[in-house]
């Protein structure tokens, strides 16, 4: 009697398992039905994607994609005649609309930028922020706590309260719209982050691992590359998907700062909505591609994400 | 192998002092333990031998070299973690190959040695294991193979043993003796467990606030304790002390402790009148009821071969090792006889022996302090 009555304290009871799996089940459709909605309307025509009632049911087609990685010409349906037969699935559907693919749109080297850029600044914050942690975890630095609490206090406002003057900044640098520019900045706002993160992980790597290797005849450095960084890969991997994920959904500084060449994926993809008519399924088509490198990126290192998200809750 | 000489060693972390000018020598081949409760400093002289910390004064020489203010790796020691400090992502290979490859060895190399030290340690069927999944004994092999793979100068240990349970901890006891009488390297070990120390070592140091209190054989230590708080540590249950003021004079044979008189060996020199004690062991005290020294019995412990007494008398507890046999009850009076051969005589001021007056003093180790 008494051991049901214990098991029932500890194990969650049929009712309370049903209620969570409830909660669990409504959140999940909360947050995945914006997504499947944006994926599917990334496959309608603009006609479907605009439809009203909205269309749940509609025949798939890749005019979004088309128009996401092309710009066209509007053309009298005498000149689409007289040329030869389509080159493709695209030139096809632009035609049916009266429009030939006039060459690529903007959208594949923004794409390359918000590579080059959120993949860059992640390594740059990654690399001081695992130097600066270790320095803070294994030496005594003079005034440690106070330059701890100034790396952590550049993050206490939101970043674009400094837009301006890093605006003005930038422009005398010859910085903007420029990737380095960009990489600079979110390499900056990461690199706390990333300090902060890393020491917690470092502090918890017995410092006997490097002095072991010490004495058996490294040097501080090899020690540190040999022992520690293995062990503190689950830090570095977790750090590394936080500075990821927001360098690339940046978009205040990345829309302030970047124009033509350096210009993201972010400020970018709102733009097709001007270029002939609401065209939804493009932006959908661009939304859609561009989750994809951070969803991989999160899937791959899903395990240490996990173990990132409840650091510190529980220790070993 | 060489031997290890610190001179005047000292240690302070701002206002802390962590070690007090210790003076020791480690001759080559000695296994040398350095004892003491948490916190005595025992742990930051072997860090201040490895290189690991650098010390504040003093100088420590290695085989003759001074090593005092040179890096770890350039000291050519090997060095045992208590936690062993094993590379959970290196395999048991090549967690004992690892000092090896810093060297620049030939792989093919590094494989001969480190097949050769899991032989010696017989984890040779474990070398390519993850020491992820190794028992605690054996996570203790590996962390030895690792240090004498290299054949260094010396071996430093930080309470190896330390997290082992005591079945193990006995085991692993007689294997590192057996390990040392085979291979002879200098070592140096440091312990809180008086057992360990007694067991295994050549020579002990004892260390309490950050001073050594007594460096000598085990025998020594614990036959002739040259301080107070050496009685007290080493021992199990400790030294009883017996306190008395007044003084000694020459020729005297017997001291007057609590109103009864205590048989001493001839007093040699004059004492002036100051607060004493008579140390003795338990097991040097009898039951004899014609004696004045007298107390009622307190409790005992039953531990089989022999019991321990404790007795109650005007001057506190006294503990008295006897054997099992005997029979006797809580409240019971008894007179107590010491072995006036093996007591020892403190200053309770300073808390050192006063070895002169009853002790042959050729026999005893220069105590080296500071």
């Amino acid at each position: 009697m008494s051991l049901t009555t214990a098991h029932s304290v500890v194990a969650p009871s049929a009712n309370s398992k049903r209620i969570a799996g409830t909660i669990i089940v409504a959140y999940a459709l909360i947050s995945i039905v914006p997504l499947l909605w944006i994926f599917a309307t990334s496959f309608k025509t603009p006609p479907d994607s605009i439809a009203y009632p909205p269309k749940i049911v509609f025949q798939p087609s890749i005019e979004g994609y088309c128009n996401l990685f092309t710009t066209r010409t509007r053309q009298a349906p005498e000149y689409i005649n007289s040329l030869g037969p389509a080159t493709g699935i695209c030139d096809e559907t632009a035609r049916e609309r009266n429009m030939v693919i006039a060459g690529p749109s903007n959208f594949l080297p923004r794409f390359v930028n918000s590579l080059i850029i959120a993949f860059g600044s992640t390594f740059c914050a990654v690399f001081l922020g695992t130097l600066s942690a270790y320095g803070f975890s294994r030496f005594k630095v003079p005034l440690a706590d106070d330059l701890l609490f100034f790396i952590l206090s550049t993050r206490f406002m939101p970043p674009i309260a400094v837009a301006i003057p890093i605006y003005l900044m930038y422009r005398e640098l010859g910085l903007s719209d420029t990737a380095l520019g960009m990489i600079l900045l979110y390499t900056a706002v990461n690199v706390s982050l990333a300090v902060w993160l890393l020491k917690g992980f470092i502090d918890e790597i017995p410092r006997e691992y490097e002095e072991a290797a010490m004495i058996d005849g490294y040097t501080r450095l090899q020690a540190f590359w040999r022992t520690v960084l293995p062990q503190a890969t689950t830090g570095i991997a977790a750090t590394a998907i936080f500075c990821l994920i927001f360098a690339w959904n940046e978009y205040a500084f990345a829309s302030l700062l970047t124009s033509g060449t350096a210009q993201t994926a972010p400020p970018f993809i709102p733009t097709i909505i001007g270029e002939g008519g609401q065209d939804w399924p493009a932006v959908a088509a661009g939304t859609t591609i561009f989750l994809v490198p951070i969803l991989v990126f999160t899937i791959l290192l899903r395990k240490q994400l996990l173990r990132g998200i409840t650091f510190g809750a529980v220790r070993k | 192998m060489a031997e290890i000489r610190v001179q005047h060693l000292r240690k302070a972390f701002g206002d802390f002092v962590a070690v007090q000018d210790s003076n020791f020598v480690v001759e080559d081949g000695e296994f040398f333990v350095m004892l003491g409760p948490s916190g005595c400093g025992k742990t930051t002289t072997l860090r201040m031998i490895a290189g690991l910390e650098l010390p504040t004064g003093g100088q420590i020489l290695l085989g003759g070299e001074d090593v005092t203010m040179l890096r770890a790796r350039e000291r050519d020691i090997a060095f045992v973690f208590q936690l062993f400090a094993l590379y959970p992502h290196m395999n048991v290979r090549k967690n004992i190959g690892f000092p090896l490859l810093a060297q620049g060895m030939p792989s093919a190399e590094i494989r001969t040695r480190v097949e050769e030290t899991a032989k010696l340690l017989r984890i040779d069927h474990l070398l390519n294991k993850s020491v992820s999944g190794l028992a605690g004994g054996d996570r203790q092999r590996v962390a030895l193979g690792r240090a004498i793979v290299r054949r260094p100068k010396c071996f430093l240990m930080d309470e190896p043993l330390g997290t082992l349970d005591t079945e193990f901890r006995d085991l692993m006891v007689h294997e590192l003796r057996e390990l040392h009488n085979r291979i002879h390297a200098t070592t140096v070990y440091v312990t809180h467990d008086q057992m360990e120390a007694m067991s295994m070592a050549d020579k002990i140091a004892v260390m309490n606030h950050g001073v050594i209190e007594q460096f000598g054989t085990p025998r020594e230590i614990y036959d002739r304790p040259a301080t107070m708080f050496v009685a007290d540590f080493i021992g199990s249950p400790p030294m009883n002390f017996l306190h008395f003021g007044g003084g000694l004079s020459k020729g005297a044979k017997e001291i007057v402790v609590q109103g009864a008189k205590v048989a001493v060996p001839e007093v040699r020199e004059d004492i002036a009148p100051a607060d004493m004690a008579l140390g003795i062991r338990p097991e040097h005290i009898r039951f004899d009821d014609a004696s004045k020294l007298r107390g009622a019995i307190y409790g005992t412990e039953y531990l089989g071969t022999t019991q321990i007494v404790a007795v109650e008398t005007a001057d506190g507890i006294i503990k008295a090792r006897v054997p099992a046999e005997i029979r006797l009850n809580t409240g019971d009076h008894v007179g107590l006889t010491l072995n006036s051969a093996r007591l020892s005589l403190f200053d309770k001021v300073s808390g050192r022996a006063v070895r002169t007056a009853i002790h042959d003093t050729a026999s005893e180790r220069r105590v080296q302090h500071g």
